[in-house]
């Protein structure tokens, strides 16, 4: 078990002639994950390595049977890509572009609201579930299949936490990374009910950051539902307010979104916050063994 | 990307948004001219710098005296202004707003802004204008009056009634209101902003609603849709090595403290600056290098670091996922002899093939510290630099 990709996950590439694009798809392939297509409007009938390339998204789904989107798709377009993947009835839609207009995602929000379809991102590495499928840039190697759930505002932060985790031994269930930006398609709390379902996840890893709320609202809903352990920890406790620090999203505005606020909120949800992002690894180790494992 | 707020009034003007009449000036004598062509009562010359607070700061002066405007723009240019979102070094003021002065009746305040949990541009009105919207948030939030416009739909004049009235405004009023917020939510999404606010919106005594004030933020990622926002960026206003740092696609952002840091990814960035201050130093910046870490955008993050003259120590940490390590360790010992860093550096390489590149900064003959996980190598910096 895992959450939202397994090996059974099909997957089509949108802007798979382009450099990020070619690359990670590659990239996916040798990890194992099943890619089945790409698109680019204009090269249908091409092929990338093997892999058909279609014009259009809907065309991709009906010869492959694609059920997730992986998306590289520039900044202008990307809002377009995202809403053509939802369109041909996928799943899920991994969007990894960085840099797109948050106009542009409200409208998308509201295009895909009310639709069975998931989005994570954007500007976000993707998601994994370690030996069977990846959806995104992250490296594989640094994942082994387990039982901790890490979900993330953050790229190579993630990998951190992640390459701690599994150098101790323990592994990961599904790891996902909701992206930097401050309008995103799936929050803290839609990844929490699905680790809180899923059989195999034992203890989830949550890495925010500052800025917004996704936080707060993460401690909220594990105080009143969540029955796994947690630990999390916060990035930005020393930036400082009314700077954005690299991500579109992380800022403190008006004085809200700080790193403190957010431990506290954790804090007060019976959380194990870690204030050393260096010891998320043993926290979590010894959390398990604590449950007896 | 913040503007001033003359161009803010500007951009009002493209809309139809009401504003006092005036005209900015980079020299007394251009304050004079201004003045001389205003026909007013009452004179208002503000200093334009990105920054609020400036009326309590000293930044806003009035005079009835058209004769002493020029006076009045010669003290405040080149003043540096400390307001509370300046930070103690402040700004220095280059450019002042000649505007007529108004009857002011009553002050209101009213913004749209992104909002990020709903996914829509929240409008936010109070009927407590002119002084900070976080205070009344934080004293009386009954006072504010929120709602939410739909990215599809947009703005609804009945959206501007419903929070017209319940601001308390008169219905002559109300629907003035309901016109300008209209206006305001057309150049909000034209333009791409993320923050457009009206602090304070007055009603004169005559009864109209004039924008005293005016403060536009834009979305970066949105730049690219209209050239004649990105034509109003303002260098002056910016620190100049963060503007270097972005020319090389580097996001740098200057801080404090004596520790620099070079990171690959935003989140890996923020956690290393709090490393450093729980190792017990400060970071002096935020700098993300981006994915791949080669050879030339090293050696640029290197040269930014080092022109920071509180810099006392570098700690280089990057996470090699797709990039192997020791191409990011051949970039930075290519790196460190070509512009020779002459302060302790630490470097915690991590990642595919990370052995390898460590023995190979242990051969380089450098004078550098390698650490094999995030906590050692931020120890290590801050044994060698002091807290």
């Amino acid at each position: 078990m895992s959450i939202l990709v397994n090996e059974r996950t099909k997957v089509v590439v949108q802007g798979i002639t382009g450099k990020e694009g070619s690359f990670h798809a590659s990239a996916c392939r040798q990890y194992g994950t099943s890619v089945v297509a790409g698109v680019t409007p204009g090269k249908g009938g091409s092929d990338f390595e093997g892999i058909p390339v279609f014009d259009t998204v809907e065309e991709a789904v009906a010869k492959t049977e694609a059920d997730a989107a992986m998306i590289f798709v520039p900044p202008p377009f990307a809002a377009d890509a995202i809403m053509e993947a939802a369109d041909a009835d996928l799943r899920l839609i991994v969007a990894i572009t960085e840099g797109i207009p948050v106009l542009d995602m409200m409208r998308v929000k509201r295009f895909l609201s009310g639709k069975a379809v998931r989005l994570i991102g954007p500007n976000c590495p993707g998601i994994i579930t370690p030996g069977e499928c990846k959806i995104g840039i992250m490296p594989g190697f640094i994942h082994r299949k387990g039982s901790v759930g890490v979900l993330s505002r953050s790229g190579t932060l993630t990998y951190e936490a992640v390459w701690q985790i599994t150098q101790r031994g323990l592994g990961e269930s599904t790891c996902v990374g909701i992206g930097g930006d401050p309008v995103n398609g799936t929050s803290f709390v839609d990844l929490l009910e699905l680790f809180e379902r899923d059989a195999e996840t034992e203890a989830v890893v949550l890495i925010g950051e500052i800025g917004g709320d996704a936080e707060e609202q993460a401690a909220d809903y594990i105080k009143r539902n969540f029955t796994k352990p947690v630990v999390a920890f916060i990035a930005g406790a020393t930036a400082p307010p009314g700077r954005r620090m690299g991500h579109a999203g992380a800022i403190i505005s008006g004085g809200k979104g700080t790193a403190a606020d957010k431990f506290a909120a954790f804090e007060a949800a019976g959380v194990t916050i870690v204030k050393n992002p260096a010891a998320l690894g043993e926290t979590v180790e010894a959390l398990l063994k604590g449950r007896g494992r | 990307m913040n503007i001033h707020e003359f161009q803010a009034k500007a951009l009002f003007s493209q809309y139809g948004i009401v504003h006092p009449r005036g005209g900015m000036a980079g020299s007394p004598e251009e304050a004079k001219g201004i003045a001389d062509r205003l026909e007013a009562k009452v004179f208002v010359v503000k200093a334009q710098i990105h920054a609020g607070g400036r009326g309590k700061a000293g930044g806003v002066k009035l005079t009835k005296e058209k004769s002493e405007v020029a006076a009045l723009a010669k003290g405040l240019l080149g003043k540096v202004l400390v307001t509370h979102q300046t930070g103690p070094q402040g700004r220095e003021v280059r450019k002042v707003l000649i505007e007529e002065g108004v009857d002011i009746d009553r002050e209101f305040y009213v913004s749209l802004v992104s909002d990020r949990s709903s996914g829509s541009t929240a409008l936010v009105a109070s009927a407590e204008g002119g002084v900070e919207i976080e205070e009344v948030a934080a004293r009386s939030p009954e006072k504010l009056v929120t709602l939410l416009i739909d990215p599809v739909f947009g703005y609804q004049p009945f959206q501007g009634r419903k929070v017209g009235f319940r601001m308390g405004l008169g219905k002559d009023v109300v629907s003035q209101f309901s016109a300008m917020v209209s206006k305001l939510y057309r150049l909000f999404v034209e333009k791409g902003a993320s923050v457009v606010e009206i602090n304070p919106l007055v009603q004169t005594k005559s009864g109209g609603l004039v924008a005293l004030d005016a403060k536009v933020t834009f979305d970066d990622n949105a730049l690219f849709k209209n050239e004649d926002i990105r034509q109003l960026r303002d260098l002056d206003e910016e620190e100049p090595l963060e503007i270097r740092a972005s020319q090389f696609g580097l996001n740098y952002v200057k801080l404090d403290g004596k520790i620099g840091c070079m990171v690959n990814g935003a989140g890996l960035a923020m956690a290393t600056m709090d490393v450093i201050k729980l190792a017990g130093s400060e970071p002096a910046n935020f700098l993300d290098v981006g994915g791949g870490a080669s050879k030339e955008t090293v050696k640029q993050a290197f040269q930014i670091l080092l022109s920071d003259r509180n810099v006392r120590g570098v700690f280089v940490n990057i996470f090699g996922g797709i990039v192997r390590c020791e191409r990011i360790a051949g970039g930075i010992i290519d790196a460190a002899r070509e512009i020779q860093v002459n302060v302790p550096l630490v470097v915690r390489l991590e990642g595919t093939n990370s052995k390898e590149a460590k023995e190979m900064l242990d051969r380089s003959g450098l004078r550098l510290i390698v650490a094999d996980t995030l906590w050692e190598g931020a120890q290590k910096i801050v044994a060698e630099v002091g807290p």
